[in-house]
């Protein structure tokens, strides 16, 4: 079985984001970037279900500007077998990276497409779900648990995260999974594995030798700083809460 | 504009997040017609939609696909019903909450649409211009929609205020889809099994007038108990911060937070919690925001309205025995 795994670099979580002065986007010059954690932590999983015996290979994949190799160098040394860029500078949104995923996906035909559930820099909760569509997989997404199932070969058991607390759905392969938080906590890469990604490839391809090509129906107008909340005040006892509470924000 | 609303309903009646889709979809513009699509089974899908009938002036019409595939939140078979309903009708618009029902369809029928979708969108600035928080809402960005077909929306419900008090007397008609030609492949492939659900009797977070949250502040489970007594006296939903649900403290569905619940309460009390910015991405448009926390550098205490630094195993026997009873307080339900 192969599973492939999409990740996605972004600025590190870790980082106070700063607004450009012209409204343009977000300042990412000389800002720390790394993988997106939720694709950390799809990764991980792809390794876990090759290690327990469910899968022969994983392929990772990224898609962007140069320094992606950056963040598929990182999956090869965290354990995936191959990766593949999909090198492009047009900037691109979740539709088109699901028809660039579904292109890669026909071609390499995985069993299982991993991806994190969301990325932490647009927050849009949508590229799993959208190649799911294209390819008309199913999908599981929001995963807390993954299990092969073993009395039904080609079908995984997912518990996704929902409002409502805990649901389980089961999925034939081939199938989409995306990834929350509480699914694993990903591994670092070691040094000897770092040294050993060196050697494994990285494929190069572009969005026109995949046939897809790259068109927008959406357009960033401005990005802009949210309002501050004005300063509050300390309180010394919780009789003085109760009565601010009461007398002065009148909520109690 | 003509808008689609995806309905979630629960126990016979329309959610209110629901309700809040349908706020939007109202503020899309003047005359604007607005259809719900209300699915599942059985006398409670009936009695979702004699509520949804009439559940908000706004609402034009209500579409009903009746359907046991459609009981559970499955994406695969919603997103077929969904499809062929905008597909029909040419909406200009499909609506429906950032829920986890609407994060999990939205993105899926749009794909198939071959349409961009916009998720979690809290400011409608035109019918195709829309503001929607990023970077965990540290970042705010005004999106415009380009595209030929319908466009498709994720709404926060916090952000497009919507009660059951909206009910009017005049029910919107009732139109019957047909889904006996529902029956491609891909229906086979995905199975519903089973929900792990907490019950409870309090307010539910995401509609809640009060919020109390714990952190790992609290340092255990049976600690969290004494945030139920508070909350039974102030009549409001408990919450907690992903370290506490980590920490195995309290089921995930109480986390408010960038993945968790996005609440926005009259009051919001964060006790023992730091302030991590994916925390305060999910409640920092609560009204009234207080902190309790032994650390006075936290972050939490930068948005809260009232900060109080002390051990918050002093403090809430204390706020607990002076807070009268629930019946005596000026609650609104």
């Amino acid at each position: 079985m192969k599973i492939m795994v999409a990740v996605k670099r972004v600025i590190d979580y870790a980082v106070k984001i700063r607004v450009k002065p012209d409204k343009s986007g977000v300042e990412t010059a000389n800002v720390k970037m790394s993988m997106n954690p939720f694709c950390e932590i799809a990764l991980e999983e792809a390794l876990r279900l090759r290690e327990a015996g469910h899968a022969s290979e994983v392929l990772v994949v990224s898609m962007g500007g140069a320094q992606c190799s950056d963040t598929l160098r990182t999956a090869l040394a965290m354990g995936a077998d191959r990766a593949i860029h999909v090198s492009t500078s047009h900037s691109l949104f979740p539709l088109t990276v699901a028809k660039l995923l579904q292109a890669l996906a026909t071609s390499e035909k995985p069993n299982i497409l991993l991806l994190g559930k969301q990325a932490i820099d647009d927050d849009a909760n949508q590229t799993g779900q959208m190649v799911a569509g294209l390819l008309q997989w199913p999908q599981g997404t929001f995963a807390s648990k993954v299990q092969m199932d073993k009395e039904a070969v080609g079908s995984v058991t997912v518990e996704r995260e929902v409002d409502g607390g805990l649901e389980t759905v089961k999925l034939q392969l081939p199938a989409v999974i995306t990834t929350d938080l509480r699914l694993n906590q990903p591994r670092y890469a070691t040094l000897p594995n770092i040294m050993k990604a060196k050697k494994k490839t990285i494929t190069q391809i572009t969005p026109e030798q995949l046939g897809v090509q790259i068109t927008s129906d959406l357009e960033i107008l401005e990005v802009f700083e949210p309002p501050k909340r004005k300063a509050g005040v300390i309180v010394a006892s919780v009789d003085e809460l109760l009565d601010k509470l009461k007398n002065e924000a009148h909520v109690i | 504009a003509s808008t689609l609303v995806v309905a979630e309903h629960e126990g016979g009646a329309l959610k209110n997040s629901s309700l809040s889709a349908v706020a939007a979809a109202a503020a899309l513009g003047e005359g604007s017609t607005v259809s719900l699509l209300v699915g599942g089974s059985g006398p409670l899908l009936r009695q979702a939609v004699a509520h949804a009938a009439k559940a908000h002036p706004a609402i034009t019409q209500v579409l009903v696909a009746d359907w046991a595939k459609l009981d559970h939140d499955l994406a695969e078979p919603w997103v077929e019903v969904l499809v062929s309903a905008a597909q029909h009708s040419n909406y200009s618009h499909v609506l429906a909450t950032s829920s986890s029902f609407g994060k999990n369809v939205m993105p899926r029928a749009a794909a198939l649409l071959n349409v961009s979708p916009v998720s979690d969108v809290v400011s409608i600035i035109d019918e195709h211009t829309f503001i929607r928080p990023i970077y965990a809402g540290n970042a705010l960005c005004k999106v415009r929609y380009t595209g030929s077909g319908p466009c498709i929306l994720t709404v926060r419900p916090t952000s497009f205020p919507a009660s059951d008090s909206m009910k009017h007397e005049v029910a919107a008609p009732i139109t019957e889809l047909d889904i006996s030609s529902e029956s491609s492949e891909i229906l086979r492939r995905s199975e519903w099994v089973g929900q792990q659900q907490q019950e409870s009797d309090r307010p539910e977070l995401g509609s809640a007038r009060v919020v109390i949250s714990g952190g790992r502040g609290l340092k255990s489970k049976d600690n969290f108990l004494m945030l139920e007594k508070l909350a039974d006296k102030l009549g409001a939903a408990v919450g907690a911060s992903r370290a506490a649900v980590d920490a195995g403290f309290v089921p995930n569905d109480m986390q408010v937070g960038q993945t968790g619940k996005i609440v926005a309460p009259e009051l919001y009390i964060a006790i023992g919690i730091s302030g991590a910015i994916q925390h305060l991405a999910g409640m920092k448009d609560s009204k009234v925001i207080v902190a309790i926390n032994k650390d006075a550098d936290c972050a939490i205490f930068q948005v809260a309205d009232y900060g109080l630094v002390a051990d918050l195993f002093e403090v809430l026997p204390e706020l607990i025995s002076k807070l009268p009873e629930k019946a005596k307080l000026s609650s609104q339900p």
